[in-house]
């Protein structure tokens, strides 16, 4: 037996096993409770039931915990370190809203509960929706949309639904090149074509090239501001007035609403339909991916397609003309009478407009909570100041790597940025022999998660960075350190970060392997 | 500092110098005049963490959950138990706060929990590729509609009665996008029509699409039904219930081309219908049309065993307008506690809760039609959920006994109009005999309270 190498971690020595190959036969966590009723035999008709049980693993609760917190530790997260994901808005997810998610009364509310037993909850869906709707500057609001692309699908659907009523057909949706992947992905999910706006020499809007592609082919401009290269786009008075003026919709993608509350609203730049990112401006911890949420607050021309249900309050007497009044009773729960907040089933019964249903249910409430429980320690003061901060930090992270390493990675665009901004690694990559990609995996050996990387397109070696106003001033110091001292390294010898990263679980990992031969799940024993 | 930030004056006197600027708001020049908010955002002040958790807690107060009464509330969530090694994972941070694994060299843990959690699923519904999850269970149908688009070019899609409402509602709305047509195949006597659905297909059909067990709990026979689509080349989708796999057949085994489903049963909360996930698998030859993201088992530098994002060129971000689904991220946190799940039922723990939950039903199924006013809507074999008919007002009932602690189900007649006497009960784990015996007895007063209620109005 030969003597372990002594330069790598003990997560770098162990195989990667998966449950499936440990435990074994006979071991559980589970134990079912008993039997409590007379057993009869033959309920499922023969080819029906299952031949062979499922091969799920067998193994002890320790067993189970062990193996999943071993694995846990196989992950970088926001809680330990800092996360400049541009176009992710990695912020601090407060502990608060974990636990009041947990509470019962929302956490095992059966989402077919009698809406006048689940009036906490729609009371609080409401509010929800009156306070994005103040943030958007759009008066009507779905929360149904599941994540961001499940709104932008929502956004595009409405449009073609507000279109169709008015015997119109249109066939195309503008995007501007550095848009999001998802936007023109939506696009062709609804139906249309893609058409693509330039942009001009200060990362803008080309209007010139909006002005030539618009015409009453199109459906609607789909558009992110500040865009993703960080900058907010001095011409969107215009751009609203070419698209309205054609009779299009203007989408704002919400990804990057974290810059302006408090300055600017998508509802005032003119735009009709808008989501929000639940996940990025309103803390929804990422998960590694998901859930998300991604509201809809539209105009009202839009507003009678929205999709059902929509929560709603009837107040008093107005129920379908009766002068029924709510009854609650000592602990305050309604006991008798119609719901004061209720769930809009019908949006107009039978003539009604409404696009539908986009999932089951009324969307994602566990998402509503936390956020809400976010905007109600804000208010409008502090929502205010997390723009401010973010747009503070990322200029300040901006002047300290100009300052570090402008020649290197100097910004692609502009002077200043919004809350995020695009550095070019082609200098770097040119000059030192080194990519942005190298300069990523170097960073996971100084404890830093990488920014976003060759995105937006429009950019040669892109580095996207987003601080958020999570972050110290401390913090942004020693990433700009990191970055300038993986430079100077380059310098002097590019091939250690050719090669990195070294310190993380496995090192860099053969994608291409991955996608010629897909091996996407464990290979059972019979 | 209200909003979770850290800036002193002094910060800000340093940063400002840094960057060059007398003020933050020069910050914000490059905003027009014409498209400024001029005003505070009008919002409630913000609150200290203590008050904002108590008017979360009154809100959570307002509500009957399932911890404040029996329920037999089912309909497409199920009040399963969530076992307390479930809490604990999916709060840790390393799995709470990382984003989607777009550096694989520090996401370790969450992909090899994708891989894991999509070898379950392909265990279950015997269909060799899974994605890593989707946003739920009816836009998974949704989804499944489209994959059929993109591998047939065909434009029409036949969906049973016998799926839940809000997926058929959900496929309704998506299909106006794909340029699909969806029509509708009926119910004969609680299964689907197999005579109807063989007068429907046609070699224009891209899709049928089934759920098992269906809407009103029935057992389907999904062997014939696909045996009838594959006739007309037509892509097989059932939307399966994922707990009950265990007992039921494999719909990857009868003949589906795609099973995708609703997972909340699997070790997620109720959470008023979200988030969850959904599940979606498929056979081998749809892995480069899959929507959603996909983990993969590959090699490091050093040849060590590792995982990554794979097939991202099928993708919205590599591939743009041609992607095969606009889906961004998967419902990562939720399907880890599917998987957990799953890992903690085991092998043998997934027959027994499927028995347990067979043997409970058809206790409460013969129980409940024995009484006075209540007989079955339909007599097919039925695993966790089935359907009664009340003679008497099916809401009244429910709220009777509502009154009495009692959630009694599901009125059918919220979603189809031919069902307006029906009731749809759920039995899960959680529901002992006892609490079925209690079913029984607050329902048959219920019962009987409405139609002397009733008798008396119509003698008045």
């Amino acid at each position: 037996m030969s003597a372990p190498d002594a330069s790598q971690t003990k997560q770098q020595r162990e195989r990667a096993t998966t449950i499936f190959e440990k435990g074994a036969p006979g071991r559980r966590a589970f134990r079912a409770p008993d039997l409590d009723v007379p057993q009869v035999d033959g309920l499922i008709p023969e080819g029906m039931r299952r031949a062979q049980p499922p091969r799920l693993p067998e193994a002890s609760e320790p067993e189970l915990v062990r193996h999943y917190v071993n694995l846990s530790k196989r992950n970088f997260d926001l809680d330990s370190g800092f996360y400049p994901l541009g176009s992710c808005t990695m912020k601090h997810n407060p502990r608060l809203h974990e636990r009041v998610a947990a509470l019962p009364g929302h956490a095992r509310l059966h989402p077919l509960q009698d809406p006048r037993r689940a009036q906490g909850a729609l009371e609080l869906m409401f509010n929800l929706q009156e306070s994005l709707a103040e943030i958007a500057g759009l008066p009507h609001v779905s929360l149904q949309p599941s994540a961001g692309s499940h709104g932008e699908l929502a956004g595009v659907l409405l449009t073609r639904a507000y279109h169709a009523d008015r015997g119109e057909q249109r066939t195309t949706v503008l995007t501007p090149d550095s848009a999001h992947g998802t936007n023109p992905a939506t696009v062709t999910m609804a139906g249309y074509e893609v058409v693509k706006v330039a942009l001009d020499a200060a990362g803008g809007v080309d209007v010139d090239d909006l002005r030539a592609k618009a015409d009453d082919s199109v459906a609607c401009l789909m558009l992110t501001n500040p865009s993703t290269l960080g900058i907010f786009d001095p011409n969107i008075e215009e751009i609203a007035s070419i698209v309205h003026g054609v009779g299009a919709t203007l989408y704002y993608d919400g990804a990057n609403l974290n810059a302006i509350m408090g300055y600017s609203r998508p509802g005032d730049m003119g735009f009709d339909i808008v989501h929000f990112n639940l996940h990025k401006t309103f803390t929804q911890p990422h998960g590694g991916g998901g859930p998300g949420a991604g509201p809809i607050a539209v105009s009202d021309r839009i507003e009678p397609y929205l999709p059902r249900p929509q929560v709603v309050r009837r107040p008093p007497g107005a129920q379908n003309g009766s002068n029924a009044l709510h009854e609650n009773g000592a602990d305050g729960r309604l006991v008798g009478g119609p719901p004061i907040f209720d769930l809009d089933e019908d949006r107009g019964g039978r003539d009604s407009k409404s696009i539908g249903k986009l999932r089951g249910f009324q969307g994602n409430y566990g998402v509503f909570v936390r956020t809400y429980a976010y905007i109600r320690s804000l208010g409008g003061e502090g929502l205010q100041d997390v723009c401010e901060v973010a747009v503070l930090n990322a200029n300040y992270l901006l002047a300290r790597l100009r300052e570090k390493v402008g020649d290197r990675l100097p910004l692609a665009f502009g002077e200043r940025c919004m809350h995020e901004f695009v550095l070019s690694g082609a200098p770097m990559k040119k000059e030192l022999g080194i990519r942005t990609l190298d300069l990523a995996k170097r960073l996971l050996d100084h404890g830093f998660h990488p920014p976003t990387v060759y995105f937006p397109l429009v950019v040669d070696e892109a580095l996207l960075i987003e601080p958020t106003e999570t972050e110290t001033r401390e913090t942004l110091d020693a990433f700009a350190d990191a970055i300038a001292a993986i430079i100077a390294e380059a310098e002097a010898d590019p091939e250690i970060a050719r090669n990195a990263p070294y310190t993380t679980p496995v090192r860099r990992l053969d994608e291409a392997g991955a996608a010629k031969r897909p091996r996407v799940r464990e290979v059972l024993p019979q | 500092m209200a909003g979770y930030t850290a800036v002193t004056a002094e910060d800000l006197a340093i940063m400002l110098d840094a960057i060059g600027v007398g003020s933050i708001a020069e910050l914000f020049e490059a905003i027009p005049a014409g498209v400024r908010l001029e005003r505070p955002i009008d919002l409630p002040p913000g609150e200290p963490e203590q008050a904002v958790y108590a008017e979360l807690r009154r809100l959570a107060e307002l509500n009957t959950s399932a911890e404040d009464e029996i329920t037999f509330l089912g309909g497409g969530m199920y009040d399963h138990y969530v076992p307390a090694i479930i809490d604990m994972l999916m709060s840790r941070s390393e799995f709470l706060t990382p984003y989607t694994p777009y550096q694989p060299e520090v996401s370790q843990g969450g992909l090899q929990i994708m891989f894991e959690y999509q070898t379950a699923i392909s265990e279950l519904t015997g269909l060799p590729v899974s994605n890593a999850s989707v946003y739920e269970g009816p836009s998974a149908v949704g989804a499944a509609a489209y994959l059929a688009k993109l591998t047939n070019k065909r434009r029409k899609v036949l969906v049973s009665r016998g799926v839940h409402p809000h997926s058929r509602a959900t496929l309704d709305t998506l299909a106006v996008g794909y340029g699909m047509e969806v029509v509708e195949v009926g119910l004969d006597d609680a299964l689907t029509d197999l005579g109807a659905l063989r007068g429907a297909l046609s070699d224009d059909i891209s899709a049928v699409i089934l759920q098992q067990p269906n809407f009103l709990g029935a057992i389907e026979d999904v062997q014939a039904i696909a045996d009838a689509a594959h006739e007309h080349g037509a892509l097989v989708v059932c939307a399966a219930d994922p707990l009950t796999l265990g007992v039921l057949e494999a719909p990857g085994h009868q003949g589906v081309d795609v099973v995708v489903g609703e997972g909340q049963s699997l070790g997620n909360r109720l959470d008023f219908g979200g988030p969850s996930f959904g599940f979606f698998a498929a056979t081998e030859k749809h892995l480069r049309s899959m929507p959603g993201r996909i983990a993969g088992e590959t090699t490091d530098a050093d040849g060590r065993r590792g995982f990554v994002l794979t097939l991202q060129t099928r993708e919205q971000h590599i591939r743009r307008e041609k992607a095969t689904s606009n889906i961004c991220t998967s419902q990562a946190l939720n399907a880890l506690g599917g998987v957990v799940y799953l890992s903690w039922l085991g092998r043998r723990g997934i027959v027994e809760l499927g028995e347990l939950m067979l043997q409970r039903t058809h206790y409460a199924r013969e129980t409940l039609a024995a009484l006075d006013g209540v007989d079955k809507l339909h007599e097919r074999p039925v695993v966790r959920e089935f359907a009664l008919r009340l003679d008497a007002d099916v809401g009244r009932v429910l709220e009777r006994c509502a009154a009495a602690g009692v959630n009694a189900g599901y009125a059918l007649g919220r979603s189809y109009d031919e069902y307006g006497d029906g009731l749809l009960v759920a039995i899960t784990e959680q529901r002992s005999r006892a609490d079925i015996d209690r079913l029984a007895e607050v329902l048959a007063a219920a019962v009987a309270a409405e139609r002397a209620g009733a008798g008396a109005e119509v003698a008045a």
